[in-house]
């Protein structure tokens, strides 16, 4: 057999173009030097992504973190590693098995593992040694030892160690000793590579344009930020993975954005409840009376929801609902990602329900959304459904900045006490004046005697009264849903990337655009072209039929096991349901380009 | 009827004016008496009903804000989940006055945990719980205030010690904790007002029989019961301010007075016992004692009017949240711009 060296070198050269997993130990603090090394290579202009595979556990079990480095901007997850960092001797030997032959292997040599194959190139790292060199204090040893891996991969891959000290400042903000020692061991380790380590591997990066439209963040944060920036209110929410830091978000950024300056009073609340059937409710309180009001949760609390949830969709009540998935049923895979709330989501209560639903598939739009969401829910008075994901909203992307919102805040069909006055048509809380099936309505506090109301999930006519009658329930109901039909049109449309001439189309929804958009080039470059098609609400506008239309076979790829988006699709455009192909998968992890394709391709042939 | 219509409270409103739809519950049903002294307290207190919302679950009990104070907002919610409802509700303009009423079956069972966690945040509201024992609208369950040993037509014997709510309440570190009976109007009106007053959440859970399933008059939740059985704890008026006490009324020594949040004092004239609504300890014992020794003590058993209230944790505004103007609620552009630059 060739040794490794011989095979790296041989091949042609990788620059910004390749997949790097460091591979810890949960609670190692390894968070800090991964992001480390990835926003160094974003720093030097080089198109990156973070992917955390974590598990369900606080402490002591393996974690991975993947690191995508594509000068074409390709963001998805792939399958394979180019390189990893080996810090965890539990799962050396199975990590070994996923390098691509030629591949890396950076690994603390007191890993006391042999690696079994001879087509990867191993570099020793002297974790310990360098650490005992430099002195560094007990507590702080297991940090350290992570910064090594950070300046021995900078040397070998050449990241900037300048870019690497800029980014360790900005990380560790008000503490600049932190990030001095910190450095002062990157460098250490960066050094000692120099001297030891022969270059064999054909990987590198190389400084590229500036990103200079693009910010480097996750979903949840995006989230929270773009609900501030919508004016949220209220916010009552309950602690699940994935969701959790999108409410602690809220509590980072809206002490500050949200302060009354002059009575440095807070203009709005977020409260823990006790669960989500608490968490949904006040809400729902809150949007009833007027303040913008959302909660966030994972599919666990949504179903704990539902009750609730319906009546919001009968008494006609704004809110905005983040579901950030995780795999189910059950408790399922909570650390990880999945796509499979669609369902749960869309008809979402008892009765003759359904919900409106927005799908970001990017931190950007994460952001978008989370202010959208709050004027979609005003103007149609029903809950909005945010469906984001774990990968989405916990991961790190690079993603273009926030723009501010080209529109003003819409509250909707609200009637203050002069409005009311005003008004000049008989006013029922529930009477459809305008024939768009949307009602006025008017909130507590406002003081005009014909406004107050009574709110009931029971039976009510246009006036709010209590009614069983038939043709009432009927009349009411029928409202409502030609309320939400009027809505489709109005919802984020769907988005597009055609190729000329294409017969196949591919739709998708959500974190997995970017495999697809991926998948959509390999398949070109194999000699098989489609149009792409990205769901961003439901339920559909007629662009989503005529795209169906248009194409010979439709390819509907998602995240879960049953298809749910390619079930709903089948539901509404039941005539076409030969037209579309479900290539739907889920095995916790985050999509990538070559599922795509080969589910694909094992159909066409 | 008519007569007494025409008079008015200070800010120039009836008694008609704060009546609600005409009740559709069982004549004698204990719940519409509650109705009644509901109105009454607010007619006294002379609150706006504009200035009230009012929040109930699911049952008999539940339905009953339609039956009072029909000028005021109102949201039916949903079974055992009206305090998440009026807590949310509540942050859109704190300074309404709320009122939620709930059922035993509402409150003790599927809303316990609702009823326990918005004790503890001390919300400013009035919650009261329409207490029969037993699940009305859906005609004669045990509630989980049963006494042991009630027996119900179809539901056979109950085997299990009963939820108090009142001792709930206490443990809870509820900040205002009063029982009433239903047959004792008087008593139901002074504790509304007073708890209408409290800066804090105030439980009042009232019995209030259902003469359709639970009022055999050797049960503990039926009107003779009741009747037989009321051991007040002291003769209870509310005074709005402290100036129109009229001290001479009560016999030096065997009152007490407890001014809340808002200046309002409660007189409590004594009667049996020598009784501190201010001692929690007492409260658990008088509650005990009741318990064993088979009656009912009603009264304000428990306040501490100095206790924070949620919007005091939660630094909030004064101003109405919902009236806040659009120009105010969305952030700046320039810090959105200073947001990109830090997530460079
Ligand atoms: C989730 C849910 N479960 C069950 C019911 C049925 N239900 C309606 S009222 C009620 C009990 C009401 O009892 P209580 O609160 O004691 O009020 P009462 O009718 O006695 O005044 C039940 C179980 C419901 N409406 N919702
Ligand atoms: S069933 Fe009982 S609780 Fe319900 S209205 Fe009749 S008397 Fe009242």
């Amino acid at each position: 057999m060739k040794k490794e060296s011989e095979t790296g070198q041989n091949m042609s050269k990788a620059i910004n173009d390749f997949c790097m997993t460091v591979c810890t130990v949960n609670g190692s603090g390894s968070a800090t030097a991964n992001t480390t090394l990835l926003r160094a290579m974003f720093h030097m202009g080089i198109p990156v992504s973070g992917k955390n595979i974590f598990p369900s556990n606080i402490k002591g079990l393996p974690t991975w973190f993947s690191i995508r480095v594509s000068k074409d901007g390709y963001l998805a997850r792939v399958a394979h590693d180019d390189i990893i960092v080996q810090m965890n001797s539990t799962t050396f030997s199975a990590d070994v098995d996923y390098n691509v032959p030629g591949g890396v292997v950076f690994y603390a040599d007191h890993i006391a593992v042999p690696i079994h194959r001879n087509d990867v190139i191993a570099y020793p790292m002297p974790v310990k040694q360098l650490i005992s060199e430099a002195e560094v204090p007990r507590n702080l040893r297991d940090y350290m030892e992570n910064m090594v891996y950070v300046g021995v991969v900078s040397q070998m891959l050449g990241i900037e160690l300048d870019v690497v000290h800029e980014v360790l400042l900005s990380q560790f903000k008000n503490k600049s000793s932190v990030a001095e020692s910190n450095f002062a061991m990157v460098k250490m380790a960066a050094d000692w590579a120099r001297d030891n380590l022969e270059k064999k591997d054909r990987y590198s990066v190389e400084a590229m344009p500036p990103l200079d439209d693009y910010i480097m963040t996750d979903g949840n944060t995006a989230g929270a930020l773009g609900a501030i920036y919508g004016g949220f209110e209220f916010c009552g929410w309950y602690p699940i993975t994935p969701a959790t830091s999108l409410a602690e978000s809220l509590n980072i950024f809206a002490p500050e954005l949200r302060k009354d300056p002059e009575t440095g009073k807070n203009t709005f609340a977020v409260v823990q409840a006790e669960d989500e059937l608490a968490s949904i409710g006040m809400a729902i309180g809150a949007g009833w009376a007027g303040i913008r009001s959302m909660t966030s949760t994972s599919g666990p609390g949504v179903s704990l929801m539902t009750e609730y949830m319906s009546l919001a969709y009968y008494a006609e009540v704004p809110l905005v609902l983040w579901d950030v998935q995780r795999v189910g049923p059950s408790t399922g895979l909570p650390t990880r990602t999945g796509q499979g709330d669609l369902n749960l989501t869309y008809f979402l209560g008892h009765g003759d329900t359904n919900q409106i639903i927005l799908i970001p598939s990017s931190v950007n739009e994460c952001f978008k959304f989370g202010w959208q969401a709050f004027d979609i829910a005003e103007k149609y008075q029903t809950p909005v459904i945010i469906l984001s994901d774990l990968d989405l909203g916990m991961n790190l992307w690079m993603t273009k900045k926030f723009d501010y919102p080209d529109q003003p805040i819409n509250r909707g069909k609200i009637l203050w006490e002069e409005d009311l006055k005003n008004f000049g048509r008989d006013w029922g809380r529930y009477l459809d004046v305008d024939g768009d099936g949307i009602p006025y309505r008017t909130v507590m506090g406002n003081e005009n005697p014909q406004a107050p109301y009574f709110t009931r999930g029971t039976g009510h006519d246009e006036y709010g009264n209590y009614s069983e009658a038939p043709e009432v329930w009927v009349r009411v109901m029928d409202r409502i849903k030609a309320k939400l039909e009027n809505a489709r049109e109005d919802l984020p449309k769907p988005e597009f990337r055609r190729l000329e001439g294409a017969r196949i189309g591919l739709i998708a929804m959500g974190s997995t655009e970017p495999a697809m958009l991926e998948a959509q080039d390999k398949l070109e470059a194999l000699g098989v072209k489609c149009d792409f098609m990205r769901i961003r609400a439901l339920p559909f506008s007629k662009e989503v039929r005529k795209f169906i239309e248009e194409h010979d076979v439709n390819y509907v790829a998602e995240l879960n096991r049953d298809g749910h988006l390619h079930q709903i699709l089948s539901l509404d455009y039941c005539h076409m349901t030969e037209k579309m192909v479900s290539i739907a998968f889920m095995d916790g992890l985050p999509m990538t380009a070559d599922l795509i394709v080969n589910a694909l391709m094992d159909r066409e042939g | 009827m008519a007569e007494k219509e025409a008079s008015t409270n200070q800010i120039g409103l009836t008694r008609t004016d704060y009546r609600g739809e005409k009740s559709t519950l069982c004549p004698g049903c204990g719940h519409n008496t509650i109705s009644a002294q509901i109105i009454m307290a607010c007619y006294e207190m002379n609150i706006p009903p504009e200035r009230i919302v009012k929040f109930s679950g699911i049952g008999c009990s539940s339905k009953s804000p339609t039956y009072f104070l029909k000028k005021s907002f109102g949201f039916n919610g949903l079974h055992g989940r009206m305090p998440s409802l009026a807590l949310g509700a509540a942050f859109a303009d704190r300074s309404m006055k709320v009122i939620g009423v709930s059922g035993d079956g509402d409150t003790a069972s599927i809303g316990i945990g609702q009823f326990k966690h918005l004790i503890r945040r001390n919300l400013p509201m009035v919650y009261i719980i329409e207490n029969n024992g037993v699940y009305g609208l859906t005609k004669g369950q045990f509630s989980a205030t049963a006494e042991k040993g009630l027996e119900l037509k179809h539901q056979g014997m109950n085997p299990f010690m009963p939820i108090d709510i009142v001792k709930e309440a206490l443990v809870g570190n509820a900040s205002f904790v009063a029982r009433s009976f239903a047959g004792d109007p008087k008593q139901v009106r002074e504790l509304l007002k007073a708890a209408l007053s409290h800066n804090g959440t105030s439980v009042i859970d009232i019995i209030s029989p259902c003469v359709s399933f639970n009022n055999r008059e050797d049960t503990l939740h039926s009107y003779q019961w009741g009747r037989q059985h009321e051991a007040p704890l002291h003769d209870i008026s509310f005074v709005p301010t402290k100036r129109a006490i009229i001290l001479d009324e009560f016999e030096e020594g065997s009152f007490k007075e407890v001014t809340l949040h808002d200046g309002s004092v409660v007189v409590l004239k004594k009667l049996e016992t020598d009784y501190d609504p201010t001692d929690k300890w007492q409260a658990l014992k008088i509650l005990e004692k009741g318990e064993r020794d088979h009656y009912l003590v009603t009264g304000l058993i428990y306040v501490d009017p100095d206790q924070p209230s949620l919007y005091d944790f939660m630094n909030l505004t004064e101003e109405p949240l919902n009236r806040v103007p659009n120009s105010k609620m969305r952030p700046s552009k320039e810090s959105l711009d200073k947001i990109n630059q830090s997530m460079l």
